[in-house]
């Protein structure tokens, strides 16, 4: 049998950031059927596993992790113990290391501003801007 | 019973229904809870990146100051419990992490502040099966469904206040009410969270499948302790309301608590959903609000 070890920058930066090397994933997609917003990912979360194993760069371009509200669903149930979120927080912290923000604050509605509890715009600003 | 109360960023403005429930209650049962002197927000959300420790600081600071008064901490939010028990989680299996922290602060705090939520408190303090003595009203035709969300649960191995999948003590909590209790699998569901800064629909979507879930099942209400929850799970029923699902009232624990020690004058100065016309037609007379 022919193996082929992928080396992929992006995997070790995202190892680096999470602490996550996400080899262990056999793509049961049990993330994926656990997550609530899968149905508004480009990439559903199983996907971006493979994604990232494989060393596709296109995967940061997706919009996955901007809609994952870290409810840490697919962590809990993930039967490999794959730290799921936190690989979709190193590919959200990747580009917002670049300077890059997801959210820009004068376009939130301003009723939203007003009325939302602090401890989700403060949450909200954690994950989609820095 | 004495303890720390940590409130938290939220409970001093958006949630304050939760937080003057909680006090009044409390005092009636005669718990003590003694506000930390100087207390900073925790952040609210807990990093998942490993490299990036900055925000473990404003958490373990409070940890810090609250192990100098020598009293168990006590919060209300489901983000607070969450943040500093997975803070002190973190660094009691990583002395690295603990020894950078004490040094960046100044500190000498060795993990060992116990958090604990109000919730358990009253289960293993107070006692469930004790809340009865305290009955002043009936709230037996309340058909509630309890809502844990994600924080107060995930991870269990880090949190450990209940089963994460198949959580309880809020049902055995309001149950010990009296309350009839709708279970339903989407007690533990999110809600859509800070999602709701970014993308209406996705936590619109998320708020349907809750509300119509447990209103399937029977549900007339529901109760929660996370103000987040409880934010989006009654503000988006206004749209819900349009696609012909009758809104039903959510609730904070501790205000259900403080109907039913008969305490007068609850506030509900943040709920869209109107809570008193229901209240009334099922507590009737006996409801003061």
């Amino acid at each position: 049998m022919l193996k082929v070890k992928v080396w992929s920058p992006l995997r070790e930066r995202i190892l680096e950031i999470s602490g996550e090397d996400l080899l262990s994933c056999y793509q049961c997609g049990r993330c994926s059927a656990s997550c609530p917003f899968a149905p508004y990912m480009d990439l559903i979360p199983n996907m971006v596993m493979r994604s990232i194993q494989l060393g596709i760069e296109d995967v940061l371009k997706a919009n996955s992790p901007w809609f994952c509200a870290t409810c840490l669903t697919c962590k809990v149930r993930c039967p490999r113990g794959i730290k799921i979120p936190e690989v979709m927080e190193a590919l959200r912290e990747i580009r917002l290391r670049e300077k890059y923000d997801y959210l820009n604050p004068l376009t939130i509605d301003q009723e939203l501003l007003t009325e939302c509890p602090p401890m989700g715009i403060v949450s909200g600003f954690n994950k989609y801007s820095k | 019973m004495r303890y720390s109360y940590y409130p938290g960023c939220t409970l001093y403005n958006k949630a304050k229904d939760f937080d003057d429930s909680a006090r009044r209650s409390c005092q009636a049962l005669g718990i003590e809870l003694v506000e930390l002197p100087h207390w900073y927000c925790c952040g609210a959300i807990y990093p998942q990146s490993q490299d990036h420790k900055i925000p473990l600081i404003a958490p373990f600071r409070v940890l810090a100051k609250a192990k100098n008064e020598g009293l168990d901490l006590v919060t209300l939010c489901s983000f607070c419990y969450h943040v500093l028990k997975r803070v002190n989680y973190a660094v009691n299996n990583d002395k690295e992490k603990l020894d950078l922290l004490n040094d960046f602060l100044n500190e000498n705090y060795r993990g060992d502040q116990k958090v604990l939520h109000l919730l358990e408190v009253l289960r293993d303090d107070v006692g469930f099966d004790r809340l009865a003595q305290y009955q002043k009203k009936d709230l037996s035709k309340l058909k509630v469904a309890p809502y844990y969300g994600c924080y107060l649960l995930r991870p269990q191995r880090e949190i450990g206040l209940d089963d994460q999948e198949n959580p309880m003590i809020l049902n055995h909590f309001l149950s010990s009410l009296g309350i009839e209790v709708i279970d339903s699998p989407h007690k533990v569901e999110c809600c859509g969270s800070y999602l709701v800064l970014v993308n209406r629909d996705a936590t619109l979507a998320a708020v349907r499948r809750i509300i119509e879930g447990v209103k399937r099942l029977g549900a007339e209400a529901i109760a929660t302790s996370c103000p987040l929850c409880h934010y989006n799970l009654d503000k988006f029923q206004a749209e819900l309301k349009k696609e012909g699902l009758e809104p039903i009232p959510v609730f904070y624990f501790t205000q259900l608590l403080a109907l039913f020690l008969g305490l007068e004058r609850i506030s509900f100065t943040t709920n869209k959903v109107p809570v008193e016309p229901y209240l009334r037609e099922k507590i009737g007379d006996g409801y003061s609000g």
